[in-house]
Order: structure tokens, then sequence, then C-alpha cells
């Protein structure tokens, strides 16, 4: 019934960062490339009306559509998953772009601890977390990683300065750090005050008119305080509408179909023929074969197209056999709120990767012998532009509605600051993506099913870390300083953060790991999944970098692959699955 | 900004007194209609004989029923919203807002029939983490929630909400927010998260949406607006007061 297209060298499903980068590298080397994008497209041209809080931060222009596709979650394997009908915890993309239209654009290298996390920990402190974490390796060292985390920032642009405690760098940043403001010189001084060591955060958000390598211009950033949530009206933000997307359309190699939403990865056996989709449009459905398949959707749907072609063997949390679906992690999000009685700030101008940063809490940058947990986070103040109708934070206590709650938001609006952490995630058996036996997409599939909750780990980071936060804020001034708890368990519906990671991760091994580190699969030599699907783990940064430096590292791999057609990394164990 | 409000310093007594509201349905739909809008559309002002907006002589015509299809309900609706986001030394609460047409024109459109969200069944209570789990659209939660709203007003003081002290609206709100009363097909809870997030958007979004009334409450707020730049300012130590400026500054014809 599909009709069929003819045959391509390379589809992606999906065209956001990893999908335009992908696009970019291979359509530069001659590689014809079609790109599968299920929403619509658009570029800077349509942003002139985004200064609307309403319609974009609080209805979520820019994010899925629901109706056609969610997932469902429950905290745990006893209870009934039921669908996230409404969004909240974390905001899916949708459209040419992805989330890389509406992202903050603070952009970080993972450090070297996060890519070889299992045998770092084991050596300094034993198996500290027990087996039921399933903490491994990436199957890459950071010096391996490290040239293509270059190329990333010079593609988008990144302005920011030496972190003293952050991954080692070759290079300095293309662009420099975003100015320093009174809430930013407040955090630094603070900090230095703490013994800390803190500095400018990595910013996409463009800190001088800047052309990229591959002649994309972008523009200086006007910290007009609409990022986080929305597009840039200037083209001052990188996305990928405004550098990998024309650069692989300028090559004359690259075919972009939005409205093509796919349904399955066709495969005869371990070898993908093609994918096949939806027109959104007319319903009709197409058959694009194909001699490489490049997964470069979100995190969810990498993980659920797989489960729902077949390809790869799914996780299985009793046995603890299986790799897609497995080591879904989150971001555990401790910080501090100060309220500062005699002073107002401007809080309401600002960019979204505006802020101030120490790494001295994250990863193995402190000694963990005498705490129950491992990793950490980055503690940040950020000044991304506060606007009024999401940000009505009173002291504890106050109602929230009613006469005092209007007072004190509207005294509070311009008197507090939040100190938060980035704190990583570590993967634990528990928590997993697997296919919903009961609720169906718009298309008659099953949505993908979320299992997860808060674990001990991450508890004990938490008040860890808030505590941190609150002493700097402390030290800053604020006249009375309220720590931030965690709640009973994972509550799927405040906003807490869009870095969903795993379920597709990366290793050394097929028994564990479900790509090499060109992220192609163990089990489909022309089959490659790129994304933060690929993180074994989730570290205390926001992921963009990585994901980017992985997908660079990917379409290395592709090139290759062309060459070679073969699996392109010797497995550690040979274990290969059936 | 606060100090400008003196002429808004009514409180809902006389708010009511003025505008015949207190007579809750008692009153034809139509004259009482036209009341409510003047108080809402006058920015304070307590002249009841024309419908103008802001100062000018010009008719609001966005402020006229497009969900809700009784006046009852409207002003059911419009009172919750007050008690909510009330009129206070700060400035004008949630009428004065037009924050309740702000909620009938949403509930009337995609906001209201849910067009974005996962309505599929089959339906089960979730528990406190899994988020909205109702077959009712929004509007129908609204539907639900304000008669309830009614009849739990009738049952605990024997009078209309609408004709209640604030404090008695209040006991009442709280019971819905505590999830102390029943109700048919969605948990009020639900439903008094759905009407206090509802009121607060409508107070703050750009008035475009027919709430935010002359951008008086991001004057109370100190907020700005759609400012298009901040990079000669972003920098400086004292805290900068604007004028408001809305996204029709954006438009250029």
């Amino acid at each position: 019934m599909a009709t069929q297209l003819d045959k391509v060298e390379v589809v992606t499903v999906g065209v956001g960062w990893t999908g335009g980068i992908i696009a970019a590298e291979l359509a530069k080397e001659g590689v014809k490339v079609v790109g599968l994008e299920r929403g619509k497209e658009r570029s800077t041209e349509d942003f002139q009306m985004v200064h609307d809080e309403y319609r974009y931060a609080i209805r979520y222009d820019l994010m899925q559509d629901l109706s056609k596709e969610t997932l469902t979650f429950r905290n745990n394997r006893d209870e009934r998953a039921l669908p996230m009908r409404q969004l909240g915890s974390f905001l899916l993309g949708e459209g040419l772009g992805g989330a890389g239209v509406h992202w903050n654009g603070q952009t970080w290298r993972f450090l070297p601890y996060d890519l070889q996390i299992k045998s770092m920990t084991d050596e300094k402190y034993g198996n500290k977390l027990g087996d039921d974490y399933t903490l491994q390796d990436w199957g890459i060292t950071y010096e391996e990683l490290e040239p293509y985390f270059y190329q990333f920032e010079q593609t988008a642009g990144i302005g920011g300065e030496d972190n003293p405690m952050g991954a080692p760098r070759s290079n300095p940043y293309p662009n420099p750090p975003m100015v320093d403001t009174p809430i930013t010189k407040r955090f630094k001084e603070a900090a230095k005050n703490l013994d800390l060591h803190p500095f400018q955060m990595p910013s996409a958000n463009m800190t001088e008119n800047y052309e990229n390598p591959d002649g994309q211009k972008m523009y200086k950033c006007q910290y007009c305080g609409f990022c986080e949530r929305f597009g840039c009206e200037y083209g001052a933000k990188a996305s990928p509408n405004v550098t990998v997307i024309p650069t692989a359309q300028a090559t004359g190699n690259f075919e972009l179909r939005t409205g093509a939403n796919v349904t399955e990865i066709l495969h005869d056996g371990n070898r993908a023929t093609g994918v096949r989709y939806v027109d959104v449009q007319t319903g009709e459905e197409f058959e694009q074969p194909a001699d490489i398949v490049v997964l470069t959707s979100y995190v969810m749907n990498n993980t659920r197209l797989l489960l729902q072609s077949e390809l790869g063997q799914p996780y299985d949390p009793e046995t603890g056999n299986g790799v897609i679906g497995k080591n879904y992690c989150y971001q555990i999000l401790p910080g501090a709120t100060g309220f500062f009685e005699e002073e107002k700030f401007n809080t309401y101008m600002g960019a979204g990767a505006l802020g101030a940063s120490v790494d001295d809490y994250n990863g193995d940058n402190f000694d963990h012998s005498d705490v129950d947990f491992i990793h950490g986070a980055s503690v940040s103040i950020t000044q991304t532009g506060k606007r009024p109708i999401n940000n009505n934070t009173v002291p504890s206590g106050t109602p929230n509605w009613g006469q005092e709650f209007k007072s004190q938001s509207i005294k509070y609006y311009h008197r507090t600051l939040s100190v938060g952490g980035q704190g990583a995630s570590m993967p634990h058996r528990d928590n997993y993506l697997s296919l919903d036996p009961d609720y169906k997409d718009a298309y008659g599939n099953p949505l993908l099913r979320l299992t997860y909750d808060y674990t001990e780990q991450d508890r004990k980071l938490h008040e860890y870390i808030s505590e941190k936060c609150a002493e700097i804020l402390k030290e800053m001034g604020a006249d009375n300083v309220e720590p931030r708890s965690i709640s009973d368990h994972y509550n799927i519906v405040p906003y807490q953060t869009t870095h969903n990671t795993g379920g597709v991760i990366m290793g050394d091994d097929p028994e564990t790991s479900a790509v090499n580190n060109y992220l192609q699969m163990w089990d489909a030599d022309n089959v490659f999944v790129v994304g933060a699907s690929a993180f074994a783990h989730n570290g205390g940064y926001n992921p963009t970098g990585t994901v980017g430096a992985l997908a660079y590292r990917a379409a290395e791999g592709i090139l290759k692959f062309r060459d070679e057609d073969s699996q392109l990394v010797q497995a550690k164990k040979d274990s290969q699955l059936a | 900004m606060a100090d400008n409000n003196s002429n808004t310093k009514m409180s809902r007594r006389k708010f009511i007194k003025n505008s015949g509201y207190v007579a809750g349905g008692a009153i034809g739909g139509g004259l009482l209609g036209t009341l409510v809008t003047t108080s809402v559309t006058n920015n304070g002002s307590q002249t009841a004989s024309n419908t103008t907006d802001g100062g000018s002589n010009q008719t609001n015509f966005n402020k006229a029923l497009m969900y809700f299809t009784r006046q009852e309900d409207f002003n059911i609706l419009s009172a919750a919203t007050e008690r909510i986001f009330p009129e206070d030394d700060n400035g004008p609460g949630a009428i004065e807002l037009g924050v309740p047409y702000f909620i009938d024109h949403q509930l009337a459109g995609a906001y209201g029939h849910n067009d974005k969200e996962y309505m599929q069944g089959p339906f089960f209570e979730g528990s406190d983490f899994q988020g909205y789990q109702t077959r009712l659209k929004r509007h129908e939660v609204f539907d639900v929630g304000i008669q309830a709203i009614e009849k739990q007003s009738q049952q605990d003081f024997d009078a209309s909400f609408v004709d209640l002290e604030g404090k008695q609206q209040d006991e009442i709100l709280q019971k819905f927010q505590d999830g102390d009363v029943d109700l048919k097909g969605v948990t009020p809870t639900t439903f008094f998260e759905l009407l206090r997030s509802a009121t607060i958007e409508g107070a703050y979004s750009d008035p475009l949406y027919g709430g935010n009334g002359n951008m008086a409450a991001w004057e109370m707020k100190q907020f700005p607006g759609s400012r298009m730049s901040y990079l000669d300012e972003i920098e400086k130590e004292d805290f900068i007061e604007k004028e408001p400026q809305a996204l029709r500054a954006h438009i250029s014809s």
C-alpha cells in the first residue's frame, strides 16, 4: 500500500541538531541525504512575535503536539502507567530544528570522569553504589572526543572562558564570554570568598557577530530575555536552522522533507533497508529505501522507533538483559532561593546562557569518601530573563493564591535570586523505557512507557548540593535563604528539565550497550542512533555540547562505514547478540 | 504602579454595589453584562454610563462572551478569579484586568478543547505524580467546577457564591484546592489548579489575549513586556524602571 520511493544513500529521522550535523557533514562530502522531519519548516522570520510568554512559554507553541504522540509514565513497575496528557516536566520539541530552536544555549563538555565513570569510580571508591546502579564507561575517552567538542563549538559559535575545574581544552572558545552583570559578578565574588572557582558559563547566544567555519553568520545577542521556550528573532542564538541545516542545503545534496512522520525502520534481519513514514498532511504512507539509516530524533523517539521496529534487544529489568530502553536518566535539580529585602535586580533582562558557574562540586572534582553518593552538579546562577506568568516566587508558607500571594509575588519579583545545580543522574536497573501495552499514538503504534523514580543516590546528591547553593546565596548577602527539597517521588507535572538521556546507550560491549563509540548499532551495522539517547548516564551539565560532539563523531563514522561496510569498532567482548 | 491606582481602590463590596453585581442571577443577563463589562473596562472608573476602554472613546468589542452561555456562570468565574488575584494596594485585580474575559476566550479555543493534549482513553485515576487524568476537556472542567462552586456555596452559606463575603468565597475555593468537595469526572484539585493558573496567566499575559488590561499587571510587577534589546543596560547596577510595551509594538502596519 505504501508508495515506494527511489533509494537514497542516507536517510535521517528528525532534523534538529543531530540530523542537521549529520546532513551537513555528509552532504559536504558529496553524499546524498534525505532528512525526514515530522514537524513544519521554520526560520528566524517566524519569530517576530516571539516575545509572548503565554503563547510560547505557557501554551508551548514550539513543542510537540501530544494529541498525536506522547508517552506513558509510572514511578515503578507495580503501577499502571498513564499517559502524560499535558507537557510539564520536560518539553519535547517539534518542527525543523527540534529542541535546538528553543534551547537556552548553555553549552558544556562532559567531564573526562563522565566518559569513564565506572572504571574511575571503582578505582577510587570501589563499588560504592552497589549493583542496582548500572553504571558503565562510554567506550570512548575524553581525549578521543575532544576534537569533536571543538568542532561543535566552532559551528555553534560558543562564547566562554576557561573553567578551572572543567574538561581540559586544546583551543580557546571561538567567542568571548557573555557580559558580566551585577548578578553574575555578585555570584563570582561570593564563590571566591568560599574558595570556589567561578567562571562565566559557556554560551551559544552570540557574544559577537560571528561567521562559523561553514560560512554561516550569526548576530550579537541583545539580552532581550526570551530564549528558553522561544526562537530567536535576531538569529543570535545558535540553532540548527541558522547553522548546519543551511550548510547542508547549500551543497545541493540534502533534501528536506517536512511533515514526514517516520513510523518504522524497515530491516531485513540485522540490516536496515529504509524507513516507512506517513505524510502528516495527506495520511499517505511512503517507504524510503536507504543504504544507511540514521536516527536523529529525540531520546524518546529514537528508543521507541527501535522497540517498535524490533531492532536490537529490548531491555528487561527483571533479568537485566537487553539494551534498548536501558539506562534512562533524567537530572536532579537541587538549589536554593535567596530573598533580598533591600535590593532589586534587573532580572527581566537576560539571555538563555547568561550565567556564572562553579564546577567544584561536579563529577569527581571533590572527594566523595565521606558522602553517600557519587558525581555531583555544576552549580550556577543564571539570568535568563524572568517573565511574569512563570515567576511568582514567594517565601515558603505563603499561599499560592489570594491577596497575600499577590502582594508577596509582586514584592519579590525582582528581589529573589536562585542558585541551582544540574545534578548528574546515575542509571538504575528499575529506571527504563519500554513500549506501553495499552496506549497508542495517532498512527496506531504503541506509546513509549517511562518507568522512573528518584534513587537514594539522587536524594543524597540533592541534599548535599542544595546546601552548597544555600551557602553561596548567604555569602551573596540574601536576607533569607531557602534550600529546595526533593519530592517524595518523581512528579511528571512541574517543569524540571528537558535533559532526558539514555535508552540507546553507547559502550564497548554489545551485551551492555546498543551502539559503539561511532553510535553505530552493534546489532545493525548500517544503523546509527545519534543523540542524548547514547548517554550511558546523565552528567551535571546541559547535554547539547556532548550531543553535538557525538554527532560529529557519528558523521565521521558514517563516512567510514561507506568505505568499510562493516562494524567499525571491535567489541570488547566477543558476545554479539543474536 | 501602585501610586497610580488611587482611583482603583474600590473594595469588592463597593464594586458589587456600584455594578449591581450583588444581585447575582436576579438581574437579567443583558443588563448585568453591561454593568460588569463597564466595571472591567473602565480601569476602575466608577462611571457606569459608557463602555470605553483605557480612556479612549472606542468600545472594546472583544469584551463579550465567546464561550460561556450563561451570564451567571461568567459572574461566578469572575468572582472566583478576583479572590485568586484580588484588587489591593498594588493595583487592580482579576476583574479589572479582564481576566474573566481572557478565560472565556481561551476556553472557546485550543486551550479549552485540549487540542495539543493526549485525550485518548482508557482513563484511570492517576497517582499524585502522573498529572492530568480526566476525560473532560478543560472547558468541561470549568463547567463542572463552576457549577460545583455555586452548589457548595448554597450548601455552606445558603447563598449564591457571588453574594458571599470575600472570606466566605475563600473558604469555598480552599475546599476545592484541598480536594474536599465532590466533583464528577475530575478532581476538585485539578479544577482549582486550572482556575488558579488561568487567572495568573490572564493577569500577566500580553494584553492581546484580553487580560492584563492597559498592561496594568505588568506595571504592578514592573515588567517591561516585550522589549527588543537590553544590550546597553544589562551591566547597570541600579534597578531600571521602564514603561511596559506590548507585542502590538512589533506590528508594522
